[in-house]
């Protein structure tokens, strides 16, 4: 499945320029707001007619406005959620899920409806009115019903961005189910480094209309550049890891990775569940030698391949760990004092409880799991 | 409550032939209303003004010279009229079909500017959700637009019904005030107050006539809560 976009749009003052090609499981759009995001999705989704370009979904050309191609919005099928739901207030959550099913040729019927309602944990809301959810179940109903229409593309337009920080926890662990067990490809705009480098497995920057770079998630999350400046704090390295199993005499989860053990508080999922954690850089020390008599406990062991001059008094010093780059943002001081430079060895040392919901995935809430 | 039921013939016959030519009028407004206000509330076009203004005639022009309008146009000898006579067989002069038609002429601006109303209302980007799941332009203004303006729809309806109920003048211009053909309550009535002795026959129609137009204004109000109940719209 690849997405291949290259357009060129304006609208007033605004020039929206991108040209990308990705073929991720999730491809984030992850830039400012203003930054042409929410634009480049509703070009893909139909709901706008860019001036210039062409863009395809697997070879299949939906617009090529050189060779007068422009496939309507309702034959693209491709799956929309909005930020603000847009639930038909005159049908149930039932007639809700079903009305794209509808419209769907019989042969092409992927999605089925028990499962999606399993998917999403929305079995109770059945019978209700939109009018009568809250904004969390609002987006769970809103993303089944994109699903029942069984797209070749799901598209993502900030579906968290309206809701507070509980209903937006209660919802990630839905969108990580429908990732890792659907086999849709979704294309998912952001502003949140923290909704990103959970979620995504690509990501594509925008800034001003343009794509100023696109990669894996855990490249692009270590660019601390490419950040928002309020959101820099957030950025650092992404690992998926595994829950090896929990410390509960000291409330503490173990996790497997590729940069060996790492001890989190304890998280809500099971032994075995895959976790995706992210290393702030700021949240990272650097150690010359094995410390001792140190509080932290996660130790990794590296070298370091990267060093790059960060905002202010900062270096970003990039260390490999076991064939994993994790971040660290040190100042210029501590980097002359430790003489790090290309090819040192040191340690990566992170505390416990530098992680957070906001920063190792929480997973399912337990209710939903049972 | 006798005295107020004991009608003559002919006066049961103005009371039938009023809510028929009502109901009539008002079934055949709808299709051209909303697709009317629809025009006029989405469309743009040269001449939207012009249009706009002439759906307002009625509203503006002496019912008089509406019905003498009609009667120029749909008359035995205007050129609808006789075109219409002669290949469909439908005739409107002096006939309750005329009647319908005056009322139904009368009432649509007040129907358009209801159903034009409720769809500005409407939420677009409904329209564009339903387009990403897969329904082509017709489909969703049939299962998401045209739900969404019920309300608006229904009022309109009412007030061109209550419209055609009360309508005198243009009727009585184009088909006259004929007994049992075209002999509506407003013209039953006013015949009655022109000869001797009429008050008692024009005040039991008159009272005839508020009953019907309050149980319209009633029914529509329960159906508009009963549809916004069941929609909830935030």
């Amino acid at each position: 499945m690849t997405v291949t976009v290259d357009i060129r749009h304006e609208l007033g003052d605004f020039a929206l320029d991108a040209n990308f090609e990705s073929a991720g499981r999730l491809t984030a759009l992850f830039g400012p707001s203003g930054s042409g995001k929410s634009t480049l999705i509703s070009l893909i989704a139909g709901l706008l007619r860019p001036g210039k370009g062409r863009i395809a979904i697997d070879g299949r050309v939906l617009v090529d406005i050189a060779a007068g191609t422009f496939v309507p919005m309702h034959k693209r099928r491709i799956g929309m959620v909005f930020q603000d739901a847009r639930l038909f207030p005159h049908l149930s959550v039932a007639g809700n899920l079903r009305y794209g099913r509808w419209f769907t040729p019989p042969a092409e019927r992927y999605a089925n409806i028990d499962a999606v309602v399993e998917l999403l944990g929305i079995g109770h809301l059945l019978h209700r009115r939109p009018a009568k959810l809250s904004g969390g179940e609002k987006q769970r109903v809103a993303i089944g019903r994109a699903l029942l229409a069984s797209p070749k593309l799901l598209l993502m337009d900030e579906p968290l961005a309206s809701l507070d920080e509980a209903r937006k926890a209660e919802i990630l662990p839905y969108i990580e189910r429908l990732r890792d067990e659907t086999k849709i490809p979704i294309v998912y705009v952001s502003h949140s480094v923290a909704e990103v480098a959970r979620l995504a497995s690509d990501v594509v920057v925008l800034a001003q209309g343009k794509v100023v770079a696109a990669g894996p998630t855990n490249a692009i999350m270590q660019r601390l550049d490419l950040l928002p400046a309020e959101e820099r704090g957030e950025g650092g390295a992404v690992l998926d890891t595994r829950v090896l199993r929990h410390d509960e005499a000291f409330g503490m989860s173990v996790l497997g990775s590729a940069v060996g053990e790492i001890r989190v508080p304890r998280l809500a999922r099971p032994a075995g569940a895959s976790v995706r954690l992210r290393i702030r850089a700021r949240d990272v020390m650097i150690a010359t030698e094995q410390p001792a008599g140190l509080s932290a406990l996660n130790i990794l062991p590296g070298t370091v391949v990267a060093i790059s001059p960060g905002e202010g008094p900062s270096v970003e010093v990039g260390i490999d760990c076991n064939g994993v780059t994790v971040l660290a943002r040190i100042t210029e001081q501590s980097r002359q004092a430790l003489k790090l430079q290309l090819g040192s060895k040191v340690f990566a040392v992170v505390k416990t409880v530098s992680f957070d919901s906001a920063n190792s995935g929480a997973g399912l809430p337990a209710e939903a799991d049972g | 409550m006798n005295w107020l039921l004991d009608l003559t013939p002919d006066e049961w016959n103005a009371v039938r032939l009023s809510i028929k030519v009502a109901i009539v009028a008002m079934l055949a407004s709808l299709p051209p209303g909303i697709l009317i206000a629809l025009l006029l509330a989405r469309g743009r076009f040269w001449g939207k003004t012009l249009l706009n203004g002439l759906v307002h005639l009625p509203l503006i022009l002496p019912p008089v010279v509406t019905g003498y309008l009609l009667l120029l146009t749909f008359g035995k000898r205007g050129p609808a009229g006789a075109f219409l006579a002669e290949h469909f067989g439908i005739v409107f002069s002096f006939r309750w079909t005329g009647a319908a038609l005056a009322c139904g002429v009368m009432g649509f601006p007040l129907m358009v500017r209801a159903i034009r109303l409720s769809i500005e209302a409407v939420d677009r980007r409904m329209e564009a959700a339903a387009g990403t799941l897969g329904a082509n332009p017709l489909w969703v203004f049939a299962t998401i637009t045209l739900p969404l303006i019920l309300p608006g729809l229904i009022a309109g309806a009412i007030l061109s019904f209550a419209k055609a109920m009360g309508e005198f003048g243009a009727t009585i211009t184009f088909v006259s005030n004929i007994p049992n053909e075209t002999q509506t309550l407003p013209s039953a009535i006013y015949t009655f107050t022109q000869v001797p002795g009429g008050d008692e026959g024009a005040l039991r129609l008159t009272l005839i006539s508020i009953v019907i137009s309050m149980a319209a204004l009633v029914a529509s109000e329960v159906l508009a809560r009963r549809v916004g109940r069941r929609m909830d719209i935030e």
